[in-house]
């Protein structure tokens, strides 16, 4: 589930030894980041894709940065109220013989399961990828939208 | 690499330029995450700029400096509210300075489904070459 956060941190649970070092280095590295005036502190669930969630009256928007990922690469399902989103990014088996200066672009199997703040109805759904960004919007169910009420 | 293919991603925070000269409008700008390799012919870029379209995006090749600008579309209809908010966007810049080995004529650049890959061909002269020995 969402909740509607300002300021909490999400906790992870650790897998290994390492995971907890990992884990207390990069808050420790946002941490004197956020000393130095720039705002980074921006509650994650530590999960690929990073989403943002926005709605408007009638819809959920789910947006994700997904770039170098075909369509065919991707699976969209609606589960209940769950949005889940998984699939494989390959970086491209590259020329026989190549050198590598810099290798910054991962790439790796993601899936991540988002629940929505309120019901939905699956049967309007839709998923667009363009210039590698994944666009769900999903219809609220109709009972979840707001109504207008008239004082008389 | 020794990776294997069945490997997770974990998410990485997008990169804010560190020391930007300062923009004329106000907004965050990114470090794209590249990847350079060096093939006997050419060497490839490859930058992820996602939400970037071929009009918005500069490649600028000036003094052997090349200059990458994307810029983005805001992403948000003006109806919508933020529930959850995780990465933020803007625009992207990264400058890099080539050798003398590449050929600044023939640079190829393709933009697809938000990665931009930079085709920087060598000079001919510094193609390896096998030359023959004629005995005699």
């Amino acid at each position: 589930m969402i909740y509607r956060r300002l300021f909490d941190l999400p906790t992870w649970r650790a897998r290994t030894p390492f995971d907890e070092l990992e884990r207390m280095r990069s808050q420790m590295d946002r941490v004197l980041e956020g000393f130095q005036g720039t705002p980074v502190f921006r509650p994650t669930a530590g999960v690929f894709p990073a989403v943002n969630l926005t709605e408007d009256k009638d819809r959920f928007y789910v947006r994700a940065e997904l770039p170098g990922i075909k369509s065919g690469d991707l699976d969209i399902q609606v589960t209940g109220n769950n949005l889940s989103i998984s699939g494989e990014r390959k970086t491209g088996a590259e020329v026989e013989g190549a050198r590598y200066h810099r290798r910054e672009r991962e790439g790796g199997r993601f899936s991540r399961i988002i629940g929505l703040p309120g019901d939905v109805n699956p049967e309007k759904v839709e998923a667009r990828l363009v210039n590698g960004i994944l666009t769900v919007s999903i219809a609220k169910a109709e009972a979840a939208k707001p109504r207008q009420i008239n004082i008389r | 690499m020794t990776d294997t293919d069945t490997k997770e991603l974990k998410v990485k925070d997008k990169q804010e330029v560190s020391t930007p000269a300062e923009q004329t409008r106000p907004g965050l700008v990114f470090t794209p995450d590249v990847d350079i390799f060096e093939t006997e012919k050419e060497l490839v870029l490859l930058a992820d700029m996602p939400g970037v379209q071929t009009k918005d995006l500069t490649i600028d090749l000036r003094e052997n400096v090349l200059t990458l600008t994307g810029d983005i579309a805001p992403f948000e209809g003006a109806e919508e509210d933020d529930i959850l908010i995780e990465y933020e966007t803007g625009k992207f810049y990264r400058q890099f300075t080539l050798s003398e080995v590449i050929d600044q004529e023939r640079i190829e650049a393709a933009l697809s489904d938000g990665v931009l890959r930079l085709t920087l061909p060598k000079v001919e002269k510094a193609t390896p070459r096998k030359i023959n020995v004629t005995a005699g």
